[in-house]
């Protein structure tokens, strides 16, 4: 599996399709796209690492609430990531640790302001390939 | 995308319909308001997919309407209005957006074109400095935890009371700019921390401040009660709502939905539809945190207000008073309401949602601000940076057909995406400078996001909400001065 994740649009708003070989590298996957959205990855360096727990009632609104909190992160706390290490995943809840910095207004230039992950358009699924979300984020 | 194939029935050169059998399990038929060239850009998305699924929801009473300016949303689209039996009815998060009370506040002067636009660099800076805005943009208020918590049931007054703005303003501000039934308990720990910080900000996206021209006006005698008295006046318009603390809020209560909609055994088209009956717990949280947010946008507009009346008083040596610097109005465009309507000749109570659509109200109306009792409560209606807004009141029609509701602005056509593709944010600037239109942004690309191609054009939107009588056009004026969040 080579894909990572793309980018695609929507009217007023932007998605992602995530691609994993696993649950664990899907989700993983989906919040570099997130970030590729807010600025450029490579101008985020691994200063310091967060550990996070989500919880959810199944796994399509897990995936949002993944997502969702590290939109808080950024908006609240004003950090950035670039690496995620699913340590564990099931259909409700992930531990993570994620791997990042401060934005830094001289190093990191911010993209767009992504303000939520919505359940519209939501699609996770699974193929011989692996696994492979769409998501669509409210800016 | 496919294109939508359903049928509609035409009603009159505006109107036309979704008929309640297009899909097993609507409650009610969708109405359009359009003229047959918007329907056939409408047709291109899922929209009209979208207000046949609205139809769905329990409790849903006359139509699931469309206004012209709508476009493809989450659940709802946007520019979609439904008004719920509270009865047995239910409230969707979705039916309102993420960014709850997103709205418009519009200001006059007694300045003219010819004072102005020498001067205009000068404002724009001015307003810039003075007004935060962009991309996590915080506040020059520093509000304490039990600051918030205040903010969130007082709503504007709150900032008036601290000196940001009269008394006069809240007169003129949809709900006095309180919705009553706030409830700071209701609000996550994590709302009440997107919002702090960014309280009295612009914020990024489609919002901006713009300071117009007026170039035309369709009723003078309407106008001049509103005190917009000749073409060449200058008003400022601001666009903006409840920054992360809405988006929270709608995040934190579509999570509850989803467990309602178990809970209560709904069936729904969409997942994004997610909601609860009125009457449920979760429906009253919902509309005790939808409150606190509604109440922080009219804050932050409340505040920006402010700042903009000390700019033009810095920038032209002359008090607030002596510009004339008065609110014509404040509409929400992002909200539900419970309100009552006459229904089939007797009164219901309903809980309207609109999103991306405007209040209305005629004339003569409880709620219509008692300046405004002889002409209809104004509507704010602005069109993208480089065309034009208006300025228009709602009518017994709207009352009568639509629970009271119109358009709310231009409607975007392109994607994001799609508009940075095909046009430039420096290209942008350019071209609106060559038309005499100053904008000033911390964000570049993000211009080119809401260039005017990206829009339909309002001019369209706002003829066909006029002739189809759900309000009367006003006066139209365009921008001089922009600063884009």
């Amino acid at each position: 599996m080579n894909k990572t994740f793309e980018v695609i649009d929507h009217t007023a708003d932007v998605g992602i399709i995530a691609y994993g070989a696993d649950i664990e590298e899907l989700f993983s996957n989906a919040a570099l796209a997130l970030f590729s959205l807010i600025t450029e990855l490579e101008s985020i360096e691994n200063i310091f690492h967060l550990d996070l727990e989500v919880s959810s009632q199944d796994m399509d609104s897990l995936l949002i609430e993944w997502l969702n909190e590290l939109i808080y992160l950024v908006d609240v706390k004003h950090i950035l990531f670039n690496r995620f290490d699913i340590k564990s995943l099931t259909h409700n809840g992930l531990q993570a640790t994620c791997y990042g910095e401060d934005f830094d207004a001289m190093k990191h230039t911010i993209k767009v302001g992504i303000k939520a992950a919505t359940y519209h358009m939501l699609k996770l699924d699974k193929s011989d390939d692996g696994f492979k979300a769409q998501v669509i984020l409210d800016i | 995308m496919a294109r939508w194939q359903g049928q509609l029935t035409k009603i009159d050169d505006y109107r036309w319909e979704i008929p309640q059998n297009y899909k097993t399990g609507m409650r009610v038929p969708g109405l359009i308001y359009a003229n047959k060239e918007m329907l056939e850009s409408m047709r291109e998305e899922q929209t009209l997919e979208q207000v046949a699924n609205v139809a769905f929801l329990p409790g849903i009473v006359g139509h699931s309407f469309a206004m012209p300016d709508i476009h493809w949303g989450y659940g709802f689209p946007i520019g979609g209005v439904a008004a719920m039996d509270v009865k047995d009815g239910v409230i969707s998060p979705g039916g309102v957006g993420y960014d709850i009370n997103c709205g418009v506040r519009l200001l006059r002067t007694s300045l003219s074109e010819a004072e102005v636009r020498p001067r205009i660099n000068e404002l724009i800076n001015a307003l810039f400095r003075n007004v935060p805005s962009g991309l996590g943009s915080e506040g020059k208020i520093k509000v304490s935890q039990k600051e918030m918590n205040q903010l969130m049931v007082e709503g504007a007054r709150w900032a008036v009371k601290r000196g940001l703005g009269s008394e006069e303003d809240l007169n003129v501000t949809e709900e006095g700019g309180c919705l009553s039934g706030a409830d700071p308990g209701k609000i996550s720990d994590k709302a009440v921390k997107r919002g702090m910080p960014q309280a009295g900000t612009l914020g990024s996206g489609n919002h901006f401040l713009e300071v117009q021209v007026v170039k035309e006006i369709f009723d003078p005698h309407i106008a001049s009660i509103m005190g917009i008295d000749k073409v060449g006046q200058i008003l400022v318009l601001i666009h903006t709502g409840s920054r992360g603390f809405g988006h929270q809020v709608c995040t934190d209560h579509l999570r509850v939905m989803e467990g309602a909609v178990s809970k209560y055994g709904i069936r729904l088209p969409d997942r994004q539809l997610a909601c609860a009956p009125v009457k449920s717990p979760e429906g009253q949280d919902y509309l005790a945190a939808m409150a606190c947010a509604a109440n922080y946008a009219w804050v932050n507009r409340q505040c920006i207000a402010h700042w903009t009346r000390e700019s033009f008083s810095k920038v032209f040596g002359k008090s607030t008073e002596a510009l004339g610097m008065k609110q014509i109005y404040d509409v929400a465009h992002n909200i539900a309401k419970i309100e009552e309507h006459i229904i089939d000749e007797r009164k219901l109570k309903v809980c309207v949602h609109r999103k991306g659509a405007t209040r209305a109200f005629p004339a003569d109306h409880k709620d219509t601000p008692t300046c405004y009792k002889e002409i209809g409560q104004p509507v704010l209606v602005p069109g993208d940076m480089g065309r034009c807004s208006f300025v228009a009141v709602g009518t017994g029609r709207a009352m009568a057909e639509t629970f009271g509701s119109t358009c709310h602005g231009a409607g975007r056509m392109l994607s994001r995406g799609a508009a940075r593709r095909s046009v430039k944010g420096q290209d942008v600037l350019q071209e609106l400078e060559s038309r005499g239109i100053t904008i000033k942004t911390g964000n570049f690309p993000s211009l080119a996001e809401e260039a005017s191609q990206a829009y339909k054009d309002v001019t369209d939107v706002i003829d066909v909400v006029h002739h189809a009588g759900i309000s009367r056009k006003v006066a139209m004026a365009i921008p001089m001065g922009v600063i884009k969040g």
